[in-house]
């Protein structure tokens, strides 16, 4: 399938429809109203038209390698929800559940790619080999985000709800831009004098089922169908926006909005890791070929609370709780992967003994990660030198010196 | 010297910029073939194409928020928002994402964007499109604001807003589109700080701090001053954030009195952050209250009324009779 454009002069509904229609199947060879599993819940590998050849490239080595990301970021949620109760984070926003959506998703992404979180994305984050230490500052209150962005191409986390979703086409119309400059210049292109090509890379951003509603991912859905952004739409619908069900957002799948938008919308199990990978590896292929953008909406669920100061007992039922758990990304994975022998006991041992050393490492840089120097909030609001900064600065010195003489602990603290 | 109105001298600031740096680029709504709605992008599609001159969707948080993408890529983007009133779809992505970037990245991110912003009233138009929200941003830590009164300035200050790494509102006195002046384009470079206030009339006896559209009323209103045997100081401040307070302290320190006009309104406005700073810095010097001239604390009233609204040459005339009575 080529980028299909929509009609540009007399716009036809029934015909943009059928196009539409046959694209997401040509494209995917699925209706997009249809969910992509591979790996089901009792453990057993189904088959895709599409999907199951990206499934069959994976070896064993690879899925026990998603079985143990999977494994490490849960054990990295325990230990920051249990910090977080031990006072050393003001808050934690709990990933667990949401796994395979977000390891599956990562490690499709290739490093020339630019990934946009939202804030609950550490399973995206282990895999952008982001320093996870470096995570839990922004909880601690010590920084907005420890890690420099351009060292993984994984992006701050966005805290206000969709912001990030035109800042990522932004990034991917720039990523176009660079192509056609590289072109124009003869670089770039595999003749190119200045050596082998730069690998295509894409963009992919994610958002809730809550932030789904947010105006700016309906915006960003339209820039990035205008101009072809390569941007893949990772939605984790995890059922709940803090107490708001799904349904309240969307009534119908909402990897169907992306028919609307004139691109494919794919709806993944969420808890299968094996599709996950397949269906966003596919996606980001697409984008970085210059074929457009990609929806994929992941179902799955928020096992846990929205963040360690919520109490969901007030708006559900803990047995929708326990029809997830049987849904449980790690256990259908361990499941199949001890089915057809790929992994054996001293694997999963050595998988819990990993996650006690990443949970020691953890504990360990939190309770040394300290407050940084306000001066460095002066230093940081400009780019370039600015009067207001310096004279406030200035001020806030002559005030903090005058502590300095009197009261040894309260001035060492300034 | 070539004579030209602020809009052209824009366009060829714009020219300029897209001429000599490849990853500058123009947005906005209406901006290609048409060349914006006031034409201060007239031409350029045809000459550095549609990746350089983009027509976007009609959406203000997406103009804003794709211009933040591109710079974090290493773009230079200039978003256009068509009116003032309407930059409030995107005022979301200019405050909470836009103005912290760096900030929140601990200096390892930049968002050079420009946002221009044709402001102001007195055009006679419908609700929405004569209104002077800078205070709403100047409040805004992370930003700078700059506006031009002049075709001089205004080819320079664009060129020098896309040069500087911090985001820069550029907002444009949209009824002096039309106003001619003398600009230098052949000189190397500017040599007039952008963030720096510029006295254009030099006087003794009370300072008038005017931007923008304001700056030829003020420049009338000390002429008849003048009649009257009064010696008015006329500051063009040109940056609304950060403020030079410098150049306003060692005029009021001469003159002892100080008028601030703008089309704002006065309530939270910029009048009241320099008639503070001015209290604090100045105080023993002053002969009089610092007085502020603006709109009043209702909506940007319909145009038929505009001018009851608008400070003009007498408001600001009355403001120094009280300041000089006082
Ligand atoms: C613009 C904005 N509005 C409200 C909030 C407060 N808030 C934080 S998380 C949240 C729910 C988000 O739900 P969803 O998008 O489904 O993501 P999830 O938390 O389920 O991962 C809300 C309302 C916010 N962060 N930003
Ligand atoms: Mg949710």
């Amino acid at each position: 399938m080529g980028a299909t454009h929509l009609p540009s002069t007399e716009f036809d509904g029934t015909e943009l429809d059928d196009q539409l229609e046959a694209q997401a199947e040509a494209a995917l060879g699925v209706p997009s109203t249809e969910m992509v599993q591979l790996l089901g819940p009792d453990g057993t590998l189904g088959t895709d038209s599409v999907f199951s050849e990206y499934a069959e490239r994976l070896d064993a080595e690879k899925l026990r390698g998603f079985y143990a990301d999977m494994a490490a970021i849960r054990r990295f949620d325990q230990e920051a929800t249990a910090l977080q109760r031990q006072g050393q984070l003001a808050l934690w926003v709990p990933l667990t559940g949401q796994e395979a959506a977000q390891i599956g998703s990562g490690r499709a992404s290739q490093p020339q790619d630019y990934i946009f979180p939202t804030y609950r994305e550490h399973g995206v984050a282990l895999t952008r080999n982001v320093d996870l230490a470096e995570l839990l500052k922004q909880f601690r209150g010590v920084s907005n985000g420890g890690w420099n962005p351009k060292d993984t191409n994984f992006h701050l986390y966005t805290l206000v709800l969709a912001a990030q979703t035109p800042h990522a086409v932004g990034y991917a119309m720039g990523i176009q831009r660079d192509q056609r400059l590289a072109a124009a210049k003869g670089v770039g292109s595999d003749q190119g004098a200045d050596g082998p090509a730069e690998p295509k890379a894409a963009v992919m951003v994610y958002f809730g089922d809550g932030a789904s509603s947010e105006g700016d991912v309906h915006e960003s859905m339209v820039f990035a169908s205008s101009y072809d952004a390569p941007v893949v739409f990772f939605c984790q619908n995890n059922h709940w926006a803090i107490s708001v069900p799904t349904a309240v957002q969307t009534r119908i799948p909402l990897s169907n909005r992306a028919k609307g938008y004139g691109f494919p919308g794919i709806r993944v199990d969420g808890n299968d890791v094996v599709a996950v990978h397949a269906v966003t590896e596919w996606a980001l292929e697409h984008a970085r070929q210059g074929n457009g953008p990609v929806l994929i909406e992941a179902f799955t669920y928020r096992v846990g609370a929205h963040t360690t100061a919520d109490d969901p007992t007030k708006y559900r039922e803990s047995s929708e709780e326990a029809l997830w758990r049987e849904k449980d990304p790690l256990d259908r994975l361990e499941k199949y992967l001890r089915a057809e022998g790929m992994a054996d006991e001293a694997f999963f041992a050595q998988v819990a003994a990993d996650g006690d050393e990443l949970a020691a490492y953890i504990r360990k840089s939190t309770y040394e990660s300290d407050a940084p120097d306000i001066r460095t909030a002066f230093a940081n609001t400009y780019v370039e030198a600015h009067p207001l900064v310096a004279e406030e600065l200035a001020w806030f010195e002559e005030y903090s010196a005058g502590f300095a003489g009197g009261d040894e602990g309260e001035g060492a603290g300034r | 010297m070539t004579t030209m109105t602020i809009a052209k001298a824009i366009n060829e600031g714009l020219r300029a910029t897209l001429s000599n740096n490849p990853k500058s680029l123009l947005m906005g709504e209406d901006i290609g073939p048409l060349g914006g709605v006031y034409r201060v992008t007239d031409g350029l599609i045809g000459e550095f194409g549609a990746d350089r001159v983009v027509d976007t969707p009609l959406a203000e948080s997406g103009i804003i928020g794709t211009a933040i993408g591109l710079a974090l890529r290493g773009y230079l983007p200039v978003a256009e928002i068509q009116f003032d009133g309407f930059v409030f779809p995107g005022f979301n992505q200019i405050t909470t994402q836009l103005a912290k970037m760096h900030s929140r990245s601990n200096g390892n991110l930049t968002v050079p964007v420009v946002i221009r912003i044709p402001y102001g009233g007195g055009i006679g138009s419908i609700e929405h499109h004569s209104e002077s929200p800078e205070a709403l941003f100047a409040h805004t830590p992370g930003l700078r604001i700059i506006t031009p009164s002049n075709p001089h300035d205004a080819y320079w200050m664009i060129q020098q807003a896309v040069n500087c790494q911090d985001p820069v509102i550029f907002f444009e006195p949209k009824r002096r589109y039309w106003l001619k002046g003398e600009v230098d384009t052949e000189s190397a470079g500017p040599a007039e700080d952008p963030f720096k206030a510029q006295v254009v009339r030099e006087g003794t006896d009370a300072t008038v701090v005017v931007y923008g559209p304001l700056v030829p009323v003020a420049l009338a209103a000390a002429n008849a001053a003048a009649e009257d045997g009064r010696s008015i100081e006329v500051i063009d401040l040109r940056s609304i954030s950060p403020i030079d307070f410098d150049a306003i302290e060692a005029s009021v320190k001469k003159t002892g009195r100080l008028i601030v006009a703008h089309e704002a309104p006065t309530f939270g406005g910029i009048g009241g952050e320099i008639a503070a700073r001015i209290s604090e810095r100045a105080f023993h010097s002053l002969e009089a209250p610092v007085i502020r001239v603006g709109g009043f604390h209702m909506p940007y009233p319909v145009a038929k009324v505009e001018e009851d609204y608008l400070p003009d040459i007498d408001r600001i005339l009355e403001a120094l009779d009280r300041a000089f009575a006082y």
